[in-house]
């Protein structure tokens, strides 16, 4: 027969004591006494960075890491610089953030919504990261937004461009310097009326996923004000790698142009495909039939090849750029890494520069005082001209870039001209906007 | 009826690619044993030896541009090929040009060197094993190829142009007495089309006329006594991997201008070739070529915007619906033979 100690008063005694063990660590940390989560000490404050390291964007990814280093590099006051010199608010100084070393972390998001809301979680809960960045797709950055406003931290997001990042997804605690669809279309509509006339009809070809719905939703209706029409509208599968099939019908469907709403590695199948067919060479309607790209990446144009040439596209930024702000962070970062830097990187650098911006002017790294500080928030030197914070949605007003591809690049890097530097009142739009409907901001979450 | 004529055609393109990687993994099958999840890798793989001899053939020398800047606002590098200098401008320009079907001549050699190292190093001690532990193992070294793949050439799609007098299509409407422009298809998916078709059928009469063919369809159907007749059938089947192997290649290096090659288009192969396999019926030649074909066709016919309307997500799942029908009339498949994989 066995004897047993276990009692009531002992269980419970060994309850208590383990209990307030577990909890004496939460109770220490500097969290609980200055109301936020993963608030600093006094000599270094943690930042995350959340890239595709693996998958289809590793490249995209890459990008956006040189980037953050790079910035992390100018904020403690090494390297040349970069952008802080040309930054219209001055309070950065290249001592860190309040006095504090930037050091950071990484996570991959692998472009998968899951995959990434878990390294940002290790990041928080784990490594102490106060501030999340990056991704560059937005189901991604959706999904991660949503995780940072729970967590009780600042979303800086990287590339996203989907119209719902700062529509009906809008979180208080995230914020995006990238352009969206909308304004993508608001600034490719004209330039395509004007090249191509206002008596077309357009097909389109989308990728069946948040970015996909809200950008053919975007550059239909710019398209159709300025008197286009809309004769198909294919959703393609995301994980789509031969658009043939959708591509075969196109011509027979009476369109003389096809918008390709794909982006990374189905743009540059799709587009290989349109060309393969011979579109761009066929006579419809008695035009030159034409082929857009609403959103171009230059990492990605460089998939395509030669078939972007002429192919008209909008984007967020691009090295050739020649105010003061690019040109500082294109030497910057070529002298560095040996090649200019993708839109992506860029939108990385500018967002981890206007964190620590608004920290220091706040005074304060708790995401309520970072996020009163951005609200609102006009600034300049940082390419793309004067831009605005908007307070009611987090997103950054700004001049959009029209592109095409090169005729006649003279380097690798040479993909894509800028046409036209469509001005920021041309793009803006209300808060509440029916594309940007749905979703409310809710209030900042210190966390903790 | 031109919209089925047009996807006819789509899918035979698809189909050959899909009946040239899953007559591979029916031989290394048949005279193996062995089920090969790398297979996938094998064309990808050969889609990279065209963006090997693209590069090889661009190696260039630089020279310095004053009158022109770099990004950095340096007097610009021009890079010019060596083929350039060393043939002329316009033969060097043909050349590289022509660098997909020159990658034929890469590619071949490559890649039986690739399945005889496979097969050699790793797959043969896997002979014994359960099939499980065959599709974890190759499973496995697929992912090593491919992630070796990204690292040496990155994550995003390289464009590996075709010829470019295969640029454009052939109206085969106007052939058929249809407007211009209804029934389109490019001049270099018929060239796929057309390749397949001539490997195919040097595979067949290989196996079928010569007396190394003979062994291997002997050996297939059964090995031992094959064994006991005094033939090395171990070797004979190590050269039939190879030859596997280089199958797949030769369809990823002509796929290359199709789609432009990445790490990861073994895998998006893979799946559906295995899926061609089964429904082909296990071990059987003639029927992973047919179901190649016809379920290319069915997936090309199932993304029309006409039966996506009335069934809207059939193109991502026809092809699974469609083996699921035929293994629950045909269990063996189209054309499987009896007593394969069914000890």
């Amino acid at each position: 027969m066995s004897k047993t100690n276990l009692t009531r008063r002992g269980v419970l005694q060994t309850g208590a004591v383990a209990g307030a063990g577990l909890a004496l660590p939460t109770y220490l940390s500097a969290a609980s006494h200055t109301g936020f989560t993963n608030a600093p000490g006094d000599s270094s404050v943690t930042l995350g960075f959340n890239v595709p390291q693996t998958g289809a964007y590793a490249d995209e990814g890459a990008d956006e890491l040189r980037a953050y280093e790079l910035a992390v590099e100018h904020l403690n006051g090494g390297g040349d610089g970069g952008m802080l010199p040309t930054f219209s608010s001055k309070v950065l100084d290249g001592t860190g953030i309040l006095g504090r070393k930037v050091e950071y972390v990484t996570g991959d998001t692998q472009t998968k919504s899951d995959a990434a809301r878990a390294s940002a979680k290790a990041m928080i809960e784990k490594e102490g990261a106060i501030m999340i960045t990056g991704g560059s797709s937005s189901g991604v950055a959706v999904a991660v937004q949503g995780l940072c406003q729970e967590a009780g931290v600042i979303f800086m997001a990287g590339l996203t461009h989907s119209n719902d990042t700062t529509g009906k997804d809008k979180k208080a605690n995230g914020f995006r310097h990238f352009f969206n669809a909308y304004m993508s279309a608001a600034a490719l509509a004209p330039v395509l009326a004007k090249m191509y006339g206002n008596d077309r009809k357009a097909y389109h070809l989308t990728a069946d996923y948040t970015w996909g719905w809200t950008q053919q939703e975007s550059i239909a209706a710019a398209t159709e004000a300025m008197g286009w029409e809309t004769v198909n509208n294919v959703l393609t599968p995301l994980a789509s790698t031969d658009f043939s099939s959708y591509i075969a019908p196109v011509l027979n469907s009476g369109a003389d142009v096809l918008v390709l709403n794909h982006y990374g590695g189905n743009m540059v199948n799709s587009l290989t495909n349109a060309v393969q067919f011979g579109l761009r060479e066929k006579q419809v309607n008695g035009k030159n039939f034409e082929i857009v790209v609403p959103l171009y990446s230059r990492l990605m144009a460089r998939g395509a090849g030669e078939n972007v040439k002429g192919i008209f596209g909008s984007t967020n930024w691009h090295w050739s750029l020649q105010d003061e702000g690019s040109k500082a962070f294109v030497k910057s970062f070529g002298t560095k890494y040996g090649f200019p830097p993708s839109q992506a990187a860029h939108t990385c650098y500018v967002q981890t520069l206007l964190y620590a911006d608004a920290v220091t002017r706040g005074g304060s790294f708790n995401p309520c005082a970072v996020a009163e500080a951005l609200e609102g928030f006009e600034f300049d030197g940082l390419g793309n001209g004067p831009t605005l914070y908007r307070a009611e949605d987090h997103q950054c007003f700004k001049d959009v870039l029209v592109v095409k591809g090169k005729e006649n690049p003279t380097s690798e890097f040479d993909l894509l001209e800028i046409v036209e530097v469509t001005p920021r009142a041309q793009v803006e739009y209300a808060a509440d906007h029916p594309m940007f409907a749905g979703g409310q901001l809710g209030s900042c979450n210190p966390g903790a | 009826m031109d919209a089925i004529i047009l996807q006819i055609l789509n899918g035979l393109d698809k189909g050959s690619a899909y009946a040239l990687i899953a007559l591979g993994l029916t031989l290394i099958f048949g005279t193996l044993g062995v089920v090969n999840f790398a297979h996938g890798a094998l064309f990808m793989i050969g889609a990279f030896c065209a963006v090997t001899v693209q590069r090889v053939l661009n190696f260039s020398y630089e020279t310095i541009d004053p009158s022109q800047t770099d990004f950095l606002g340096n007097p610009l590098v021009v890079k010019t090929p060596y083929v350039f200098s060393w043939f002329g401008p316009e033969t060097g320009a043909s050349i590289i040009d022509w660098s997909v079907p020159l990658a034929i001549l890469f590619a071949i050699p490559v890649m039986i060197v690739v399945g005889f190292v496979m097969e050699r190093g790793l797959i043969k001690h896997f002979y014994k094993r359960p099939h499980a532990d065959q599709i974890l193992v190759t499973f496995g070294l697929a992912i090593v190829l491919q992630e070796l793949i990204k690292y040496f050439y990155g994550a995003n799609p390289i464009q590996t142009g075709a010829p470019d007098v295969f640029r454009g299509s052939f109206d085969f409407g106007v052939m058929l007495g249809f407007d211009p422009n209804v029934i389109i298809y490019p001049y270099w998916r018929l060239v796929y089309f057309a390749f397949a078709a001539v490997i195919i059928g040097a595979v067949f009469a290989f196996l079928q006329f010569t007396t190394f063919g003979m062994v291997v369809r002997a050996g297939m159907a059964d090995r031992e006594t094959v064994g006991l007749l005094g033939i090395n059938i171990d070797k004979k089947f190590t050269i039939m991997f190879g030859l596997a192997a280089a199958v797949a290649g030769l369809a990823g290096v002509m796929y290359a201008p199709i789609n432009s090659p990445n790490y990861h288009m073994g895998m998006d192969f893979l799946v559906l070739s295995f899926v061609v396999v089964v429904v082909g019926g296990m071990g059987s030649l003639p029927g992973a070529v047919l179901a190649g074909f016809l379920l290319g066709i069915l997936e090309s016919f199932a993304s029309m915007n006409e039966i996506k309307s009335i069934l809207p997500g059939i193109d991502q799942i026809i092809i699974y619906l469609v083996a699921i029908i035929i293994l629950l009339t045909r269990p063996r498949g189209l054309m499987g033979r009896k007593g394969v994989m069914e000890d």
